[in-house]
C-alpha cells in the first residue's frame, strides 16, 4: 500500500478513537446547570425527563472497547502498512501465480519452530504446517507402499473412502456404481485397464474416451439394427443369429480397429469391451443402436493438480478394492 | 454559543450530517484505499478476460441466481483449500463486474469447479441434479439446453466490460456475436463453469 494510503487509513482511525473518547467524556460532563437526579423542566403528557448520567456499564463496557480497539490495532495489521506486533497475516494475499504461492509457504515452513522467520505469522500456512506435521507421516508411509501391498491396508482403504466420496462419487456415485455414462467401478469392467497401476494412471492425467457417429465408419443407417443385434450376439445373450451374421459384415468395416476382432476392446484406446455384458450406455438393443448412430465421449478429468499424487495414490488402491469385492461375490 | 449536546438535540439537520461523517469514515477507511491497492487492481499473472460464450455462460449464471446458493471465495482455512484447492485472491476477480463471490453455500463453492467435472456431468447434472447426485437439493435447469442464444447482445456486453478496463480486442468483439449464435444456454453456462479458477492452477 502506497504511504498516502497508509497515513490516510491509521489517521482516520486514530481519529476516531480520539472522537470517541471525547464524546465518552463530554457526554458525561453535566453542563446542564441542572442537579443530578433532577427534572430537565419539561414534561410531556406526564411524562418528565429528568438529568439521568450515562448508565455505568454502559459507559465501561465503552471503555473497554476503546481499550480493547488499541490493543487490537498494536498486536494486530490494522494501521495501514503497520504489520502488528505479532506479525499475524490470514494468508499470502498478494500472490499471483501457485509459484508464489508455494515459495511463500515454504518461507513460512522454514521459519516455523526456528529462529530464522522474519517475525511474521500467517495463519494459514501455520495451519497446514500444523496438519501436515499430523497426517503427512500417515501419506508419506502410504506413498512409500506400493499399491499392491497398500490394497491390504485397512486404514488406507478408509482413507481412500473417505477421499472417494469427497471427490469421486459426483460421477462414479457413492457406492462406485456409477451411472449412464459414468463408468461402474465395482463390475471389475475396465476401459482402460484394471491394473492398480493403470487406475492409477487414469486418476492422474484423466482419460477422453470418443467413439465417433458411427465409429466414423462408412456404416449405412440400415445397417445399425444388425450390428447392434452382433453386439448384443457377442456378450452371449438371446439374440437373431441372422441378423447378427449381416451385423458381422458391418464390423468388419472397421469396428474392429478399436473394439478388436472378437470384440474384447483395446484399454489403450479405452474401447470397452463388448464381451463382458457391462454397459456404460446402456445394454438395450435400442442403447446399443444409439451409441452407435450417435458415438459416444467420455471424459476423465485429471486429478494430479487438483489433489496431488499422493491422495490419489491412496484412493487407486480404494478404487482398486471396489471391484475386487464384487468379484469374490 | 458554549459547546453543548443541546445543539445537535435540536438541529434535526446538523444531527444528520454528524451521522453521515460518523458512518462514511468506516467506508473511507476500509473501502477507498483498496480501490488503489496493487493486490485489488491488477489481475494475477494467468488471468485471462472471458470469451464470449463464457461471457454469456455468466449472465445466465446472475439470471438463474446460482450465486444464491454457491460462492466462488475459497477462504484461507485449511478444510476449504483441501476440499475446494487454493484460497481464493483478489487479483483473480479483478476483471469480474460484479464478482460472484457470493455470501451463501447452500452447494458447494464453486470459484475452482472448472476442469474438475467433465462437460457431459455438468450438462447431466444441470437438467437433473438427482441424475448424479442423488441426495443433492439442486434445482434442475432443464430449460438451459432448449434455449438458444442469438449473440446479439454479446459484442455489446463486451464492449461495457472493456470500458471497465478488461483487455478485449477488437478482434473479440467483432467475433463476439459468430462464437456465441446458435450455442445452447447450456453450452453457454458450461463453458464458463469450465473456466472457473483457471488464474491460478
Amino acid at each position: 500500500m502506497s504511504s498516502f494510503w497508509s497515513i490516510w487509513i491509521t489517521v482516520l482511525t486514530l481519529l476516531v478513537i480520539v472522537g470517541c473518547v471525547f464524546l465518552l467524556v463530554v457526554c458525561n460532563r453535566n453542563d446542564t446547570g441542572i442537579k443530578e437526579g433532577e427534572s430537565m423542566g419539561h414534561s410531556f403528557d406526564g411524562i418528565e425527563e429528568m438529568n439521568n448520567p450515562l448508565p455505568k456499564w454502559w459507559n465501561y463496557m465503552f471503555y473497554v472497547t476503546i481499550v480493547f480497539g488499541i490493543i487490537y490495532l498494536l498486536l494486530y495489521p490494522g494501521l495501514g502498512n503497520f504489520k502488528g506486533l505479532l506479525g499475524w497475516t490470514s494468508a499470502n494475499q498478494s500472490v499471483t501465480t501457485i509459484a508464489e504461492s508455494k515459495a511463500a509457504f515454504e518461507k513460512s515452513e522454514a521459519a516455523y519452530g526456528s529462529e530464522q522467520g522474519d517475525g511474521s505469522f500467517v495463519q494459514y500456512d501455520r495451519e497446514v504446517i500444523q496438519a501436515n506435521e499430523r497426517f503427512g507421516p500417515i501419506f508419506d508411509a502410504f506413498a512409500k507402499t506400493p499399491l499392491e501391498e497398500l490394497v491390504k491396508n485397512e486404514d488406507a482403504l478408509k482413507v481412500g473412502g473417505r477421499l472417494y466420496l469427497q471427490n469421486c462419487a459426483q460421477c462414479h456415485g457413492s457406492d462406485a456404481r456409477g451411472g449412464k455414462g459414468f463408468p461402474n467401478l465395482t463390475d471389475n469392467a475396465w476401459l482402460w485397464g484394471g491394473e492398480l497401476a493403470e487406475i492409477k494412471t487414469t486418476i492422474m492425467n484423466g482419460r477422453n474416451g470418443m467413439m465417433m457417429p458411427k465409429g466414423g465408419l462408412p456404416i449405412e443407417d440400415g445397417e445399425i439394427n444388425g450390428l447392434a443385434e452382433y453386439v448384443v450376439s457377442l456378450s452371449g445373450r438371446d439374440h437373431d443369429a441372422a441378423l447378427a451374421a449381416k451385423g458381422q459384415a458391418s464390423f468388419m468395416k472397421g469396428c474392429f480397429a478399436c473394439h478388436g476382432m472378437d470384440g474384447s476392446g483395446n484399454k489403450m484406446l479405452g474401447a470397452p469391451n463388448l464381451k463382458d455384458n457391462a454397459w456404460l450406455y446402456g445394454g438395450s438393443r435400442m442403447a446399443i443402436a444409439e451409441s452407435i448412430q450417435l458415438g459416444r465421449s467420455g471424459v476423465m478429468p485429471a486429478w494430479k493438480d487438483i489433489l496431488g499424487e499422493e491422495k490419489v495414490h491412496v484412493i487407486s488402491a480404494y478404487v482398486y478394492s471396489l471391484s475386487q469385492k464384487d468379484e469374490s461375490k | 454559543m458554549k459547546f453543548n449536546h443541546e445543539i445537535v438535540e435540536k438541529n434535526i439537520g446538523l444531527l444528520g450530517i454528524f451521522i453521515v461523517l460518523v458512518i462514511s469514515i468506516g467506508g473511507l477507511v476500509q473501502i477507498t484505499p483498496l480501490l488503489f491497492q496493487k493486490e485489488t487492481t491488477e489481475p494475477v499473472e494467468g488471468l485471462r478476460p472471458y470469451t464470449a460464450l463464457e461471457l454469456e455462460g455468466r449472465d445466465i449464471y446472475i439470471r438463474e441466481g446460482c450465486y444464491n446458493c454457491h460462492s466462488q471465495m475459497i477462504r484461507p482455512l485449511r478444510a476449504e483449500t483441501e476440499r475446494y484447492g487454493h484460497y481464493s485472491v483478489a487479483g483473480e476477480s479483478v476483471w469480474d463486474h460484479p464478482f460472484q463471490w457470493g455470501s451463501k453455500r447452500t452447494g458447494p463453492d464453486l470459484a475452482r469447479v472448472g476442469g474438475r467435472y467433465s462437460d457431459k456431468w455438468h450438462e447431466v447434472h444441470l437438467i437433473d441434479p438427482r441424475a448424479v447426485v442423488p441426495q443433492s437439493n439442486m434445482p434442475g435447469y432443464p430449460w438451459l439446453a432448449e434455449n438458444v442464444l442469438t449473440g446479439d447482445e454479446t459484442a455489446a456486453k463486451m464492449e461495457i466490460f472493456k470500458g471497465f478496463g478488461v483487455p478485449y480486442t477488437d478482434e473479440d468483439i467483432a467475433g463476439a456475436k459468430q462464437a456465441v449464435e446458435g450455442k445452447t444456454e447450456m453450452e453457454a453456462i458450461i463453458a464458463y463453469l469450465q473456466s472457473l479458477g483457471h488464474a491460478l492452477k
